[in-house]
């Protein structure tokens, strides 16, 4: 049962990149995307991961306002589609390669519903024990696998200094007369000084 | 903060049909928010979750009400400020295990399984990375939506009086 709604998702999700990847606006592309976060959330929740499928809608949620807020306002323009034979070519092959290479490695896992329980049987029995977390998901990522978490900040962390690096408009220096390169998101007001109106 | 602003006659943000509602459920959401921290060694969530929620509430804010509500909440200066120290408690909590033993190690008494205080130190990694997660990924939206568009016009006219 649960698989069969699995393949269903799948295809779901498969849809939906296609319609984000070919579609012309940019709007109904952000929002094709949604969907596949979507699906991934309910597959989460139907094997039984509710902590992952919550983290996921919200992110998903939080991903897509940002995306529509910060970038469609801005940058509304049509994709025009062109044909280029070299990039087709390339990414089937390079496509073939990949579905060789996962045929080969799917032969080793073990089959659906039925995990190898070496470390993960472990947790399971002392957890409660050992860490006094009811939630057994919190126990291993925040005390069994602390380092993990521990990366996890700090991925975090280094991409909010590179994106407030990088989208500051202006820098602790002064501009000088050498420096007059625009760095960053601008305002509509000044797309329009430099480039003119873009919707004509 | 000034009453006026999350008034649905302010003029700033969006129609009074969608600020009567966030106003309902601005409550709801932060407070669904910290629950989700905050119980998050008991139930499904953690801090990473919560904190998103948290930050969704944010922009709820910022874009049903305008720049000023939400940045008279938590500015970009403090989003920064929760962000490092945030980080940096993560880190200090982790080093002082060292002193019991080893690195990462749950030092405080674990007290009954299933009490709302209970885990040791899991329930304070869960708040902090609540605070930073929070913090951050509001920074983020107000860097890609609010920088270069209110910030550097505001630099700009505060430099034009000086």
């Amino acid at each position: 049962m649960v698989e069969t709604f699995l393949f269903v998702l799948l295809i779901f999700m498969i849809v939906g990149s296609i319609i984000a990847i070919e579609t012309k606006n940019l709007l109904s592309s952000v929002i094709s995307c949604g969907i596949v976060g979507a699906a991934v959330s309910i597959s989460f929740l139907m094997l039984g991961a509710p902590d992952i499928a919550i983290t996921q809608v919200v992110v998903e949620i939080l991903i897509l306002v940002i995306l529509i807020r910060a970038t469609i306002m801005i940058d509304n323009t049509a994709i025009e589609a062109h044909w280029d034979t070299f990039a087709v070519v390339s990414s089937l092959i390079f496509f073939g390669l990949f579905l060789v290479f996962a045929f080969l490695a799917v032969q080793e896992l073990p089959p659906f519903g039925s995990p190898l329980m070496r470390v993960s049987k472990e947790y399971l029995q002392t957890g409660l024990q050992k860490t006094g977390a009811a939630n057994v998901v919190t126990a291993i990522i925040l005390d069994f696998r602390g380092y993990d978490t521990l990366g996890e900040a700090t991925v975090l962390f280094v991409s909010i200094l590179g994106s407030f690096v990088l989208l500051r408009r202006r820098g602790r220096k002064r501009r000088t007369e050498a420096d007059t390169e625009k760095v960053g998101i601008l305002s509509e007001e000044e797309i329009r000084e430099d480039f003119g109106d873009l919707r004509e | 903060m000034k009453p006026e602003l999350i008034s649905s006659d302010s003029p700033k943000g969006m129609t009074p049909i969608v600020k009567t509602v966030v106003r309902f459920a601005m409550g709801i959401v932060f407070m669904f928010g910290w629950y989700i921290i905050l119980y998050g060694h008991l139930t499904p969530g953690g801090g990473f979750a919560g904190g998103t929620i948290l930050a969704c509430g944010y922009v709820l804010l910022t874009l049903a009400f305008g720049k000023e509500v939400s940045l008279g909440k938590m500015s970009d200066k403090a989003a920064s400020i929760i962000d490092n120290s945030a980080a940096f408690l993560f880190v200090t909590t982790a080093i002082v295990g060292i002193g019991f033993g080893c690195f990462f190690l749950n030092f405080p008494p674990h007290g009954k399984p299933f009490d709302l205080v209970s885990a040791g130190v899991i329930p304070f990694y869960n708040i902090i990375i609540g605070l930073k997660v929070t913090s951050s990924l509001f920074a983020i939206f107000l860097a890609l939506s609010i920088f270069g568009r209110f910030v550097s016009k505001l630099v700009e006219e505060a430099e034009e009086e000086e």
